[in-house]
């Protein structure tokens, strides 16, 4: 083996599972978009997760912080089962945090009152602490200079690295990315990546739905292909490039790459 | 020699003039055009037939300070029916040497609403003046107590009614029609049905029918000799009325924040009430501003209706002072200053709300 496969094997993390995923269905009316989703993820394990538009890459990881609603089997983030127990479920949120494609920053509040709105509310942080915190997340995502703005005085690819900022305030266990790349323009996007790489190396675990292969390359352990609500194939980086198992997993790196 | 070659390269150009004085200012803005220019003809004839006529009707051949016989030999406006009825317009039946109290009760409304423009006042500091304020107003109102002699409700009238029945119907329907609002899109069923019900109920009918309803068909509902303040009844009806409109202009508000939003503020771990409060409310609420002040002003123009059950609002007092054989026939005077005192409420209002638009809004566009 070499020596980047040793670097992506996960045996190297405590190996504690973080998410459990078993059996999962979920339908939107009569369309059945997940169909019996089977995932463990390791404690500080990093997952892209790439497939064809309408796969259900995206409500998968949704289903996880409970934005939509799982019909049938079973999930459990750091051994707490999503039920309907509400408590349970705004527990599990602030320990998700989650990254979207549309940024979906608060625009009526400043970039700073955007990153301590959770902390203070949720994690009941006071004020004063809560700022040096957001202020230290806004330094490591190259942004502290922005903090006094509103969001709409920032570019996409600034946006982007803010509410990436803004999860990480919740101190989160585990960081969702639901296409986090794919609303900026070309130029920005290596900014976003960069942020990412960079929370990857300190050992976050980390779900990214992304189509940037070059990103998955450099720091997933496990790559997985979704197609109709399945996850098809999942393998290292190394193996699900160079020798993907399906047929339908070679049709799609055959029409991205 | 190169340092004035640089010197005469960094002398700011100033912008070409293109108007010079009147004559410019009026080509530019009154005669571009020929659209324009017939426009504006036309607005100088029709304020050339009206204007010196008007000035002359209101200032030049009018009676200021006279008897009302006096007034008829004069061609001209007749202000004297203001004058001479002034404390009866303003304060209606309230005993007449204790209509300071009334006056004060007013001035400290006055005085509360306009420190309360400035945002930068809003703290706990501000609520507490105004409950103090309210106590104030309504001791001196009600009386009673500290030897003010008491003065029943069924004597209040005139403006202080008028300014009574709307900054409370107001402040109270707001709040009510933002809660109506929420309610209409719960995801319980009952709450959603009950909120439903009640504003199309309420919109479906006129606030002359919810004012009968409130003062001739509810108390024969209640229990012989209990009697509700028919002051407060209206009250009651006008807060009913007006928060089921403005909880419509909220839901709009509401449907107009896109799902990303909640999505956000749920995935933050924030409950129900902290996303609506932080998140979805504060920006939902601006955008419906000036729908929502719409409302506010028909509603503040709408408390006139309380004539119909014999409450003596600012309308009813001028209309009865009409009424005295002396002054009758000077109506144009009176519902002048009428007019007058409710767009001065109005046209604040609307002020204030693209004031507070403008604030709020600041640095949040690019």
């Amino acid at each position: 083996m070499n020596e980047k496969a040793t670097e992506h094997d996960i045996t190297k993390t405590s190996g504690k599972a973080m998410i459990e995923i078993i059996g999962m269905h979920k339908w939107y009316g009569d369309f059945h978009v997940l169909r019996g989703i089977d995932l463990t993820v390791a404690e500080q394990e990093r997952i892209v997760v790439c497939g064809p538009s309408g796969s259900g890459k995206s409500t998968m990881i949704r289903c996880i912080n409970r934005l939509e609603e799982h019909q049938k089997g079973r999930i459990s983030v750091d051994g707490v089962e999503l039920t309907n127990n509400i408590k349970n479920i705004e527990k599990i949120r602030a320990e998700v945090g989650m990254v979207f494609q549309h940024f979906n920053l608060f625009p009526h509040l400043t970039i700073l009152d955007n990153l301590t709105l959770g902390p203070i509310w949720v994690l009941k942080i006071p004020r004063k602490e809560a700022e040096e915190e957001a202020m230290h997340y806004l330094e490591k995502v190259h942004i502290a200079e922005q903090a006094q703005k509103y969001p709409g005085q920032l570019s996409g690819g600034q946006q982007q690295r803010v509410a990436i900022a803004r999860s990480l305030c919740m101190k989160p266990k585990i960081m969702l990315f639901d296409e986090p790349t794919s609303a900026l323009d070309p130029e920005m996007i290596k900014e976003v990546l960069d942020v990412m790489i960079d929370l990857a190396r300190e050992g976050m675990t980390m779900i990214v739905v992304t189509h940037e292969m070059g990103f998955a390359k450099s720091v997933a352990h496990r790559v997985l292909f979704m197609d109709y609500g399945q996850i098809v194939e999942g393998n290292t980086p190394e193996e699900f490039f160079n020798n993907p198992q399906h047929e339908r997993t070679k049709l799609f790196l055959s029409q991205i790459l | 020699m190169q340092d004035m070659a640089h010197e005469i390269y960094t002398d700011d150009m100033k912008p070409p003039v293109t108007s010079v004085g009147v004559i410019g200012w009026a080509k530019a803005n009154l005669f571009n055009g020929i659209f324009n220019s017939i426009l504006t003809i036309i607005t100088i004839f029709i304020l050339w037939k009206f204007l010196p006529p008007f000035i002359r009707w209101a200032f030049v051949d009018s009676a200021w300070n006279t008897t009302g016989a006096a007034c008829r030999e004069a061609s001209g406006a007749c202000w004297s029916v203001i004058f001479s009825n002034f404390r009866f317009i303003i304060f209606g039946f309230f005993p007449y040497e204790s209509q300071w109290r009334p006056f004060v009760a007013m001035l400290i409304l006055f005085g509360l609403l306009f420190y309360s423009r400035n945002r930068n006042h809003w703290s706990k500091y501000l609520g507490y003046s105004w409950i103090i304020g309210l106590i104030v107003m309504g001791l001196l109102m009600k009386g009673g107590l500290f030897g003010l002699a008491s003065v029943d409700s069924t004597k209040w009238g005139g403006l202080p009614l008028t300014l009574l029945l709307s900054v409370f119907g107001l402040t109270a329907a707001y709040p009510l029609g933002v809660i109506l609002a929420l309610g209409r899109q719960s995801k319980m069923n009952g709450v959603r049905w009950i909120c439903i019900v009640y504003i199309e109920a309420i919109r479906g009918v006129p606030l002359i029918s919810l004012l009968f309803m409130s003062s001739i068909i509810f108390p024969l509902f209640l229990p012989e000799g209990v009697t509700f303040n028919k002051i407060l009844r209206a009250q009651v009806a006008i807060i009913l009325f007006t928060a089921a409109y403005i909880a419509e202009v909220v839901r709009g508000g509401l449907q107009g924040m896109s799902k990303g939003q909640y999505e956000a503020a749920e995935s933050m771990g924030l409950n129900y009430y902290l996303t609506m409060r932080l998140v979805i409310l504060p920006q939902a609420l601006k955008i419906v501003i000036p729908p929502t002040v719409s409302i506010l002003i028909s509603a503040f123009k709408d408390t006139s209706l309380v004539v119909i059950i014999a409450l003596w609002d600012l309308l009813k007092t001028t209309q009865s002072v009409l009424s005295n054989p002396e002054w009758m026939g000077f109506s144009r005077e009176a519902y002048f200053v009428v007019a007058i005192i409710y767009f001065l409420g109005c046209f604040s209002m609307s002020n204030y709300s693209r004031k507070l638009e403008k604030e709020l809004s600041a640095g949040e566009q690019h």
